[in-house]
């Protein structure tokens, strides 16, 4: 008997609603977790995944020796490479391009690499207006790596100690 | 104010035009109010669910996204009207303004402060009760006319909600009735003067609970908005409905919600009363505050009440949503109207001598 009163001024006086409503209302005055991206941004990882780079020592030379491990462990297929003997002996790349549209960002490539060439950037804010945009080249991935070298070396000294 | 504007226009025109001018004056001063605070609930909405997700809602257009209910309206006139292959084109034009002009036309007799009322007249409640059960008439041509399934399931389920939560709503109203002892909307506000365990929600607390849980199922609103349940039948019985045909829908709907939470305030909540009169120190002391920022404040209450149960609970099944109503609130509401009699009957103080 006192069981099913207690049931049915539990039912009756609609408690558990209130609970609910209780949990809804303390939220409500929650600090906000929303980040307005344009304006504000999330921290990045050193490890972050974004755009790729080819880097270079520090006296011009480029790194990449066209071993083509990153061509090998590429799992989408997106990089292609060709390769010659430069005039001075040396073994580089004459052709060395990502598909942009089939990466998918998993960086392999970057653990692959002997030497350190083959990055991948914080960088993720980039968008493509034309058709074979998509195709970055060897040119354009050098300028990359040019253009945010000293991000890209910080990156790589802070994760240095994990390696 | 107004009859001094007609006897001033009667100067210049004939009588019936004079007459005619005002009452398009008076119910603009009404409409247009309604429409705007309509545009504002909505944001209101989501900003509300969006804090009680802890998130901040819109924020992107003018300053805490308070211009998006301008952008949305402007995004929903400029998109194209579709309509369906082999449906009823004049029903399917006539349902939102089905919907939409009851909605409309209750505010009549709406009063928003002591004699601020478009017509006063004697049988108000049963007025807005009248008027607001055609919207479902608009729900149901709605579905009908769609010439589509899941349009015409939710104008079934429409159909059968509404109508079955009228009941349990009548039956609360008639409680209020029967202190009140008037259908006169100013009149029931008048019952209530003298602070706030004056108004009726404290004598009648059941019936507030259930007028305000039948408000909620009339106005389609979470947890009873099985009529347009995303999951299972898309959007219910206005799918069907591109640009300002949903628009006008939605209008509708929120103007339904505002309408009720005016109705709940002035019938349990004490209308424009302030809710410190009688107190010693603080009556005073708000003296000065007009009626109508009671009357607001406590329908500012209702609507947030409104959308926190949107933001808590989860949707009923339909099964329990018809038993909820049938076997729960229907005979609650008329035990209620026997206690209230006997109540009455006997003159049980403080309320109900």
């Amino acid at each position: 008997m006192i069981a099913f009163l207690k049931h049915q001024v539990k039912t009756f006086g609609l408690i558990e609603l209130f609970k609910g409503l209780a949990v809804t209302g303390k939220y409500f005055f929650k600090k906000k977790i929303t980040v307005r991206y344009p304006e504000e941004k999330t921290p990045l990882s050193p490890r972050f995944r974004g755009h790729h780079a080819l880097r270079r020592y520090a006296n011009g030379e480029e790194r990449c020796i066209a071993c083509k491990l990153c061509e090998a462990v590429c799992p989408a297929n997106a990089i292609t490479i060709e390769a010659e003997q430069r005039d001075d002996g040396t073994r580089r790349t004459t052709r060395y391009d990502i598909d942009m549209f089939k990466c998918i960002y998993c960086g392999f490539c970057e653990e692959a690499c002997p030497v350190d060439a083959i990055v991948e950037t914080r960088v993720f804010e980039y968008e493509f207006h034309e058709r074979g945009e998509n195709i970055v080249t060897k040119e354009k991935l050098l300028a990359f790596g040019d253009k945010h070298e000293a991000q890209i070396a910080a990156d790589r000294a802070a994760d240095a100690k994990y390696r | 104010m107004f009859n001094a504007l007609q006897s001033w226009l009667s100067v210049f025109m004939w009588d019936w035009l004079a007459i005619f001018i005002t009452l398009s004056v008076q119910m603009m001063v009404v409409i247009i109010p309604v429409m705007v605070a309509v545009a504002f609930l909505t944001l209101a909405e989501r900003k509300v669910i969006g804090f009680m997700q802890v998130r901040m809602g819109p924020n992107r257009v003018g300053p805490y996204g308070i211009l998006q209910p301008f952008a949305d309206a402007l995004k929903l006139i400029m998109k194209e009207i579709v309509r369906p292959h082999q449906s009823n084109l004049y029903l399917f034009i006539a349902a939102p303004v089905l919907a939409l002009a009851p909605v409309i036309a209750a505010w009549a007799v709406i009063p928003f402060d002591e004699g601020v009322v478009v017509s006063d007249i004697n049988v108000g409640v049963l007025y807005v009760l009248a008027v607001s059960s055609i919207v479902v008439y608009g729900v149901i041509i709605a579905g009908w006319a769609s010439n589509s399934k899941y349009a015409f399931l939710g104008a079934l389920r429409a159909s059968a909600q509404k109508v079955s939560y009228e009941i349990a709503m009548g039956f609360a109203l008639v409680t209020v009735l029967m202190v009140a002892g008037s259908m006169n909307l100013t009149e029931i506000v008048h019952g209530q003067q003298g602070g706030i365990w004056n108004w009726y929600w404290i004598p009648l607390l059941p019936m507030f609970a259930v007028y305000f849980i039948s408000g909620l199922a009339e106005t389609n609103r979470t947890p009873f908005d099985v009529v347009e349940g995303e999951a299972e039948i898309v959007a219910g019985f206005h799918v069907e409905y591109s640009s300002m045909g949903f628009g006008v829908f939605m209008l509708a709907e929120y103007g339904m919600m505002v309408l009720i939470s005016f109705m709940t305030a002035i019938m349990f909540m004490g209308g424009w009363y302030s809710p410190f009169e009688n107190i010693p120190l603080l009556d005073p002391l708000t003296a000065w505050i007009p009626g109508f920022f009671w009357l607001f404040l406590k329908v500012a209450f209702l609507l947030f009440c409104f959308i926190w149960f949107r933001a808590t609970f989860p949707r009923y099944r339909y099964d329990q949503l018809m038993r909820l109503g049938w076997k729960v609130l229907i005979p609650l509401t008329i035990v209620w109207v026997f206690v209230v009699g006997i109540l009455h009957y006997f003159q049980v103080g403080p309320w109900f001598n």
